[in-house]
């Protein structure tokens, strides 16, 4: 009782009439979704009487009118602490929703106008031809297979790089000079743009092969200039918070440090190291720029990186879209699907990096 | 925290899994492409030429390349033809580098450039106009078709002299139109690119008095509704009620197409007409035999030619130190400017093919490769 | 610790740390040695025909501009998206939810240029317009607005979108590695489910947040395809977010003009790359001191 009382002046908040209880007051489970359907009705009908509904209005008006009368409400009943946590759930869910507008907003654009050319075509023909006497549907595939070598051979050179570059800084560099130059420049590195990678990567193969070399291997090296400072940023952030007391247990019980690292360290975060590296290769498979200069673009099929251009996805998407021909649909069309048929491949990526991340991290829970 | 306990076989699987995704994704080769094309050998071609020749430059030759590879692979199923449309400086540095045997570009190669192409290629130089096509002036504007417009009205518009629809100066040349009270929006090019440069070339000469700038691949003017590339235009003018911009004849479909004034008539864009204009322009006297550089007579009063024309040059070395190569460029150039090639970029890209004349004075060009 | 394999462990860290920064000294030897013909050229030789800081400083403003809005929209979002699916929403949606907005980094920068181009722009001309009749009198919102949409508002918006993933992707890994025992601490002393979000995860993830967010910011700062698709730019510099004349951004301008481009204006471009490394220095500097002064929370160290 003295408790109760205490607490209600502390909040400067009369307690709720009725016999006293040491429960506080809560406002019933069905409270929320009654001031919603509230908000919506009241706004809807504000906005039909002055007559300028849209449905961007009505949502954002309802969510503030939502959200304000949530915490009043709760003020009211339970106090401010709880009122100020309702409303924090408001914005956080309304914030979630509003992120997943553009996203439902790009995959619908992308599925509706990618499924025009979704077909089988697309998978086994190359441009080879297209636009000749014979009709031939013109496809991607040489773009697909030419998207997976090159940012296959960007993985396999920056991944390593990447995540032995943030174990040194996290496990062996910590104060030293060269740890502190590592962390320095690769936070430069982020800051590369994508066409000056792709520069960078022609100039320094032209400087041994001549001006006319063009090839898969030199799109790699730049999606590779891009993607090692990711790869290491994420890394380097999962094994910061990896608790020192797992590391000092491990080396209580006598295990080396390299061990502790591949078996203690690496495992407890591996679930980030994918996530971040999944974000890496996402981040340089649809590069364009960079493709464009160091890799040209092909309309045939070449499975060879180390010899002539390649068609990539991103390239081909941007020609198709940028340099139609007549009629233009079918450019574009190619386009779109390119555009679909890359994210379905990060896709596939992510759900492979997860099943690595659930087959190769410890069982917690 | 349990022991790290990893399950076998569940990494079994996932190895599994993603090695099979990967045997599934490295198939074959392109359906397309395992096949020879079909049709070969007939009616006076000469014989099958093969191995790769590489060409940069222009990114408006791209589609018509597609289809002259296309028609060129049918006769020499063994031939190939790479190009990067990477741009017209790109492909002309590129081409002087010895980087690619062959450029496209949308402006002739200046005399500097001559003289180093000449020397990398121990040889003349072959510059011929390959890729000709009428810019269309088009506009957005609902109600309002067959839009006339004068050179000056043109230049005014896009130097922002003139800002609204309804602008009496408009309307003088447009009796009998009502045109709205709208602002106008003109949309520019907002990368460096041929079109530009042949629109900017013609206002500067057509219209003199109302444009001071010099004919330039990027727009001189800032500040103005700007998008990338002939679709990005396109796509601007299409969204902009009241904009108008240029912009390729051929991508022009669905959009207002300006009449320009040509002499006392004016002349919507037309391939015979961008044709006409190439066969009226005067031929270039320095760089060599091979260069067919042209000065297109912008302020023509011939309503059969069309002034905004883009004439777009494909250019090679005279001999190359690898015969095969030099055969394989030639049998490609030659089936470019043949009637058939130009039918096909026609057909395929919404350029004009070359008129007969033309084609007569830079056939023994073509032919001069070896 | 003096095992044979812990040697060579610690050599190849090393050597990784140290292969990097021959890397980038490449790069960086590139960008400087192709800049400085521009640098030391005559004003007059060079694109605009003027000095090559009044040239770039359009480009710079653009950049900087477009990557601010960019941020100031996203890192509450992200932070807010971040904490609903590590604290709100149910364990079983929480992943399913992780995984669709990881699905928005997948998506390539040209196609968020078309996106930007075909949906985003149209749909905020309303927005737009009601800035420039309500707020005109700010100069941001100056108008008169553009009939395409094709603003810098709206490349900022898809920057935002764009960056998003990537800083709720990282700041959702550290909230996820948030102590259990701050949080039941937290909620056992009776804390409301935000104060110990406030209490514990926030301050705990802080250093993440930062780092995420610099991950979208180098991502918006050279951001090429997207900008140039989108963009209506020119070399100006105006605080008008709304209207047909905007700041290009550096990256989207040497996409522009890069292939059309010889002697010495490629030398131009370039020497505005060498612009853009520089500012990601400072921002990524700024950065990192932050980080340091709030280390107290890392695990390590």
């Amino acid at each position: 009782m003295s408790i109760d009382t205490e607490r209600a002046q502390q909040e400067k908040v009369e307690p709720p009439p009725g016999p006293v209880s040491l429960v506080r007051a809560e406002l019933p489970r069905w409270a929320p979704y009654g001031i919603l359907v509230a908000s919506l009705v009241v706004v809807g009908v504000l906005l039909a009487v002055t007559g300028g509904f849209s449905i961007g209005l009505f949502v954002f008006l309802s969510a503030v009118l939502f959200g304000l009368a949530t915490y009043l409400v709760s003020r009211v009943v339970e106090g401010a602490r709880k009122a100020t946590d309702r409303l924090v759930t408001i914005v956080v869910t309304v914030a979630f929703l509003i992120a997943l507008i553009p996203l439902i907003s790009v995959v619908i654009t992308v599925v509706t106008n990618g499924l025009a050319r979704f077909d089988a075509a697309f998978f086994t023909q190359s441009m080879r031809g297209v636009g000749g006497a014979n009709d031939l549907a013109g496809g991607g595939y040489h773009a697909i297979m030419g998207t997976l070598i090159i940012t296959a051979l960007a993985a396999v050179m920056s991944i390593p790089v990447g995540v032995l570059t943030a174990v040194y800084l996290v496990e062996y560099g910590s104060k030293s000079r060269l740890a502190r130059a590592v962390t320095f420049f690769v936070d430069v590195m982020t800051g590369i743009p994508s066409i000056v990678a792709g520069l960078f990567s022609f100039a320094l193969f032209a400087l041994f092969f001549g001006p006319s070399i063009r090839l898969g291997f030199a799109g790699s090296v730049a999606l590779s200039v891009l993607m090692i400072p990711v790869v290491v940023r994420s890394t380097e952030e999962m094994l910061k918070i990896v608790p020192n007391e797992l590391r000092e247990a491990a080396y209580a019980l006598g295990t080396p440090k390299w061990r502790t690292i591949l078996k203690v360290v690496i495992p407890t975060s591996i679930a980030g190291i994918a996530s971040g590296i999944t974000l890496a290769i996402a981040r340089v498979i649809g590069e364009t720029a960079p493709l464009l200069i160091a890799v040209g673009i092909t309309t045939g099929l070449n499975l060879n990186p180390f010899a002539n251009r390649m068609a990539t996805l991103p390239v081909f998407a941007y020609y198709s879209y940028a340099a139609p021909g007549v009629p233009r649909e079918p450019f574009i069309d190619r386009a779109w699907t390119s555009a679909l048929v890359l994210i379905i491949i990060v896709l596939v990526l992510n759900l492979v990096a997860r099943l690595v991340a659930r087959v190769f991290a410890p069982k917690t829970r | 925290m349990k022991t790290v306990r990893h399950s076998a076989r569940a990494r079994i699987a996932a190895v599994g899994i993603a090695t099979s995704g990967a045997l599934l994704l490295a198939g074959c080769g392109a359906s397309n492409e395992t096949a020879a094309p079909a049709g070969g050998g007939s009616g006076g071609s000469s014989a099958a030429v093969s191995g790769t020749i590489n060409g940069a430059g222009a990114s408006t030759q791209q589609v018509a390349t597609q289809a002259w590879v296309a028609g060129l692979q049918t006769n020499n199923p063994d031939a190939n033809v790479n190009y990067d449309p990477s741009g017209s400086g790109a492909g002309r540095t590129q081409f002087i580098a010895g980087g690619v045997q062959y450029a496209g570009s949308d402006s002739a190669m200046k005399a500097d450039e001559i003289t180093q192409a000449k020397a990398k290629c121990a040889s003349d130089i072959v510059e011929v106009p390959v890729y000709v096509s009428p810019i269309a002036v088009v506009y957005n504007l609902q109600g309002v078709t067959d839009l006339q417009l004068t050179p000056s009205l043109i230049a005014k518009i896009f130097n922002k002299k003139i800002t609204k629809w309804n602008d009496p100066a408009i309307a003088a040349v447009n009796a009998g139109k009502t045109l709205p009270d709208k602002a106008i929006t003109p949309v520019n090019r907002s990368d460096k690119s041929g079109t530009t440069a042949n629109f900017t070339d013609y206002l500067s000469k057509a219209a003199k008095a109302d444009w001071t700038y010099p004919g330039a691949d990027s727009w001189p003017i800032q500040g103005s509704e700007a998008a990338q590339g002939t679709s990005g235009v396109i796509g601007a003018v299409k969204a902009g009620d009241g904009a108008i911009g240029y912009a390729d004849e051929s991508q022009a479909k669905g959009l207002g197409i300006a009449k320009i004034q040509v002499g006392t008539t004016y002349v919507a864009p037309s391939a015979e007409g961008a044709a006409k204009l190439l066969e009226a322009a005067t031929r270039g006297t320095d760089g060599g035999q091979y260069v067919f550089s042209y000065t297109l007579p912008r302020t023509t009063t011939d309503p059969s030619q069309y002034p905004i024309t883009l004439s777009s040059y494909m250019i090679a070395c005279s001999k190359y130190a690898d015969a095969k190569q030099g055969a394989l460029v030639k049998a490609y150039m030659s089936y470019v400017i043949s009637p058939e090639g130009q039918q096909a970029a026609a057909s395929k890209a919404g350029s004009a093919p070359l008129s007969d004349a033309v084609r007569a004075a830079i056939t023994p060009a073509v032919n001069a490769i070896s | 610790m003096q095992q044979p394999g812990d040697r060579i462990f610690a050599a190849s860290a090393r050597g990784a740390g140290i292969l990097i920064l021959v890397v980038l000294a490449g790069v960086a030897a590139f960008l400087v040695i192709q800049a400085i013909p521009a640098l030391v050229a005559n004003p007059a030789d060079l694109p605009g025909g003027k000095n090559i800081a009044v040239y770039v400083a359009p480009f710079v403003f653009g950049t900087v501009v477009s990557s601010a809005i960019a941020l100031i929209i996203a890192t509450p979002l992200a932070i807010a998206v971040a904490l609903f699916i590590t604290h709100y929403a149910p364990r079983r949606l929480a992943q399913g939810l992780g995984y669709l907005i990881d699905l928005l980094a997948a998506v390539p920068s040209i196609v968020f240029g078309l996106w930007g181009l075909a949906v985003l722009a149209p749909a905020m001309l309303g927005l737009s317009t009601w800035l420039n009749t309500y707020l005109g009198w700010i100069p941001l919102f100056a108008g008169p607005v553009s009939v395409t949409g094709r603003t810098m508002l709206v490349v900022g918006v898809t920057l935002a979108v764009m960056i998003l993933p990537i800083i709720t992707a990282v700041s959702r890994e550290v909230f996820l590695q948030t102590p259990k025992l701050h949080e039941e601490a937290a909620l056992a002393l009776g804390a409301t489910r935000w104060e110990m979000i406030r209490m514990s995860v926030l301050p705990f993830g802080r250093s993440g947040i930062i780092s995420g967010a610099m991950l979208g910011l180098g991502r918006a700062l050279g951001e090429t395809m997207a900008v140039a698709i989108i963009l209506s730019g020119s070399s100006i510099i105006t605080f008008n977010l709304i209207s047909s004349g905007n700041s290009s951004s550096i990256a989207a301008n040497i996409a522009l003009n890069f292939p059309d481009s010889t002697g010495v204006a490629v030398n131009t471009l370039i020497a505005s790359g060498l612009v853009l490394f520089v500012i990601t220095l400072l921002v990524n500097s700024l950065a990192r001191y932050i980080i340091n002064r709030r280390r107290e929370f890392s695990g390590a160290n």
